[in-house]
């Protein structure tokens, strides 16, 4: 009897552990899929045209350079807009920040900028910058809607990085007669820098891959030059990569692919860069 | 003999309840080591704040009371705390090395204060490192980081880096507790040094080196001063019935 | 020099001070911004209207309910799919793998979360739906299926992350003391450290599933976007439109201030005020929580 209970546990547990492991392996298996398949499809369209020229005949021909100039362009433009703020009000988070109502209510304000759907930002920037601020459809307009989109990435890991160095290098910062300002500025931030880099380039990654808060703000179907001002529009890589293929008929294959390849490069790439800055932060830090 | 610190009937309450002070009153002279001791939660580390205004950085309900510093109230919402600070030197129980180089640790609070000079800096390290008897050990290397040295070198940086702002006043928490005895010595025979030029203020990690190092000692229970005498009388004929419970060992 | 010093440390503070706040402003400007633009619908369509069941702003027919049960049928579908997965992923690498495993599975997880949506949708397009369309023999392969799977995907990192985070919080001294007990670990994961982290397991689910509703371009891209009534799950197999397909889809051509303009930001609206709902109740679950952990310590 009690031999049998043993032996029905165990076999309970074996299956459990398979059916865990068998769903874990259907979760990751797909993502490296993707992503391999991806490489291999799209690797045949790269080439020094497709990187650096522009595209001809309706898209079908030719590169994508304008949707990668741009992407970078509206990267960057975010990056303007929300690292400064961003960081500012992770350093108000963790070391101004009284244990309040009021605090409360921005952090409950954070969460729920992140996760209000891109597409309702797309229809925030549209209202505010474009129409209401008359900046038009443009970089500019499309920058401030994704950097106010990537704001909660940014304040809630460099919150995160700042709050993990150690309290006691603030106390003796402050005891040498240090202001506030100057313990955070002379010890606190380098310490948590590389950890607020990740967190910048996390947000920024998001930023590059959007498409939904650009569609009207400042995303072009085609242009056939690069944009001159903050204040033209411009081609994107996800734009490009919704419009080559969902709106442009009888599109190559291997276009299409190309661009997805590219995207996946640019995302995946600060991704990576973001994950080794921590990983070699972490093993560089004396703490 | 000149009284650098009077501590009129200061009163302190956290707001979470815990610790407080109650009632004291204390006067200081410069050029010796006072001794602040009892059991643990008696008030010794929270009145050691309020001597360079730390406690600013805590919860702290109420205070009530003054704390005069040649004569001025350091209490005094007016106050310059970052300038109460340079004077007012504090070492910590566990040595807290900053990210930074050997130098850098100690050039630290002379930066914050705008000094700038390259050739103060210099002086200002070789001459605190002197004093915290550090200097033999890493002159030669004052580029590395700090945090390479051993605990009670470390230790002794921290006290360098204290005095590197040339301080009137010197607040050491427990400065010894977490080093083995030798460092606890140099560190100790550093600070009998020191007492010639500062108003050491020592909060020890036992009654034996509350009894080496006094010349006066104030003995705390539970937020109140029960007993303040040279260091000579408190440890061989304590006045107060408790005093001698913990001095003896019977508690504590 | 001191004064000098004053004056930038006073002026830093307040910009810190101000930035720290930006967060509710931008919520509210948001929100202010959605009721201005959207609430001249119900000016300009009478009630009955927008929540009947016929979407089409051409005959400014602007019948809200499709999309809304569109969104809902997403939702649930990529649910059905990211909340097991999800959470049987986070107790495999909380509780089951050898730490490199884990310490390898987990950023790869949470790489999915990175990949651009419109990248998922183009794979969706040209492998995900013809395979649908053979294998269940259906008449077209852009349907809520198609959206749901992708979707799915997409939920599935935020459960994983989230959920494998509070699992792995749940002290090892309750497992011991199970395993003590003689309780088989697999016993353990289910009644012991899967209850003391559901909270946090909860909240995960919650923002995961709060995510795939505000989902666009996938959706947008693999659910044929048509704007029928669905009435159960049996409509996962037919195309549908969503709430964020249907702005990100029509904005681009309307005029702006007319109806149909104003219709599609009322409906940005009740996508802002779900995800209002999501956010507050997740973020309420994990405070109750902590409110309960110090009451036990204290």
């Amino acid at each position: 009897m009690n031999n049998f209970f043993t032996k029905n546990r165990e076999l309970t547990e074996k299956l459990g552990f398979s059916l865990l492991t068998l769903m874990t392996l259907l979760t990751v298996i797909p993502i490296i899929g993707t992503v391999i398949y991806i490489i291999v499809q799209g690797a045949p369209a790269m080439s020094w045209e497709f990187i650096t020229g522009f595209p001809r005949d309706g898209m079908r021909e030719g590169g994508i350079l304008p949707a990668i100039i741009g992407t970078f362009y509206l990267t960057l433009g975010t990056a303007i807009f929300s690292v400064p703020l961003g960081i500012a009000a992770a350093i108000y988070l963790s070391e101004y920040a009284p244990d309040n109502r009021a605090t409360r209510l921005v952090r409950l304000a954070i969460i729920n900028l992140a996760g209000i759907p891109s597409v309702v930002y797309g229809l925030f920037g549209l209202g505010l910058f474009v129409l209401f601020l008359k900046f038009g459809t443009s970089m500019l307009s499309a920058s401030l809607t994704l950097s106010i989109m990537t704001l909660p990435v940014i304040i809630s890991t460099a919150e995160e990085a700042l709050r993990a160095v150690p309290q006691s290098f603030r106390t003796v910062s402050i005891s040498l007669g240090g202001t506030r300002w100057q313990t955070i500025r002379r010890t606190v931030l380098p310490e948590a820098l590389p950890g607020i880099i990740t967190g910048v380039i996390l947000g920024l990654e998001r930023a590059a891959g959007e498409t939904a808060p650009i569609l009207f703000t400042g995303a072009a179907f085609f242009l056939p030059r690069l944009p001159h001002s903050p204040f033209d529009a411009t081609m994107a890589l996800p734009y490009h990569l919704f419009v080559i293929s969902t709106q442009v008929p009888e599109m190559p294959v291997q276009i299409q692919y190309g661009t997805a390849l590219v995207l996946l490069v640019f995302v995946l790439g600060m991704n990576m860069i973001a994950t080794l800055i921590r990983s070699r932060a972490r093993a560089k830090r004396q703490w | 003999m000149k009284n650098k610190i009077v501590i009129e009937n200061l009163t302190l309450q956290y707001s979470d309840g815990t610790e407080s002070l109650n009632g004291i009153s204390l006067e200081i002279p410069a050029n010796a080591t006072t001794v602040l001791f009892g059991p643990a939660g008696g008030g010794k580390s929270s009145l050691l704040r309020c001597l360079n205004r730390l406690n600013d950085l805590a919860d702290v309900e109420s205070v009530s009371g003054r704390i005069l510093l040649d004569g001025e109230d350091i209490l005094d919402l007016k106050m310059d705390v970052t300038a109460l600070r340079r004077k007012v030197g504090m070492v910590f129980a566990r040595p807290v090395v900053l990210p930074f180089s050997i130098r850098g640790n100690l050039t630290y609070g002379l930066e914050l204060a705008g000094e700038k000079r390259k050739s103060r800096h210099d002086e200002a390290v070789e001459r605190s490192l002197k004093l915290a008897a550090l200097w033999e050990e890493v002159h030669d290397r004052l580029d590395d980081p700090a945090i390479a040295l051993s605990g009670g070198q470390q230790q002794r940086l921290c006290l360098a880096r204290s005095l590197a702002l040339e301080p009137e006043v010197l607040l050491l928490d427990e400065p010894t507790s977490g080093l083995d005895p030798i460092s606890t010595s140099k560190v100790e025979e550093a600070l009998d040094e020191l007492k010639k030029q500062y108003t050491v203020i020592l909060v020890p990690h036992s009654v034996q080196q509350a009894a080496r190092t006094s010349d006066y000692a104030a003995f705390f229970l539970q937020g109140k001063l029960i007993e303040y005498a040279p260091g000579t009388d408190i440890f061989t004929n304590p006045q107060h019935q408790r005093t001698e419970d913990y001095v003896t060992g019977r508690f504590g | 020099m001191e004064k000098d010093l004053n004056w930038r440390e006073f002026l830093i503070t307040r910009l810190i001070k101000f930035s720290g706040y930006s967060a509710i402003i931008f919520v509210s400007l948001i929100f202010f911004f959605l009721l201005k633009e959207g609430l001249p619908t119900l000016a300009e369509v009478p009630l009955g209207d927008l929540f009947s069941l016929r979407w089409y702003p051409i005959e400014s027919r602007y019948g809200i309910l499709p999309l809304i049960t569109g969104s809902l049928l997403v939702t649930v579908g990529a649910g059905l799919i990211a909340v097991p997965f999800g959470i049987g992923t986070a107790i495999y690498l909380a509780e089951i793998a050898p730490r490199w495993v884990r310490n390898l599975l987990k950023p790869l997880v949470e790489l999915l979360g990175g990949l651009p949506s419109v990248v998922l949708g183009f794979l969706g397009i040209l492998i995900l739906s013809p395979t649908l369309r053979v294998t269940l023999n259906l008449p077209t392969g852009l349907t809520a299926l198609t959206g749901s799977l992708l979707l799915g995907g997409i939920a599935i990192p935020t459960v994983v992350s989230i959920s494998e985070d509070a699992l792995d919080a749940v002290p090892k001294s309750y497992r011991d003391a199970a395993l003590a007990l003689g309780a088989t670990r697999w016993q353990t994961i289910w009644r012991v450290t899967l209850p003391a982290a559901r909270s946090g397991v909860l909240t995960a689910v919650m923002l995961g599933v709060g995510r795939s509703i505000g989902e666009t371009m996938t959706v947008m891209m693999v659910t044929g976007n048509a704007p029928v009534l669905a009435t159960g799950l049996a409509d996962l197999f037919s195309p549908v439109r969503t709430m964020t397909a249907t702005i990100a889809a029509e904005m681009g051509e309307v005029a702006n201030a007319s109806t149909h303009y104003h219709v599609l930001f009322f409906i940005g609206m009740v996508l802002f005020l779900i995800s209002l709902f999501v956010n507050v109740t997740a973020s309420a679950i994990v405070f109750r929580q902590k409110k309960r952990a110090e009451r036990i310590l204290s």
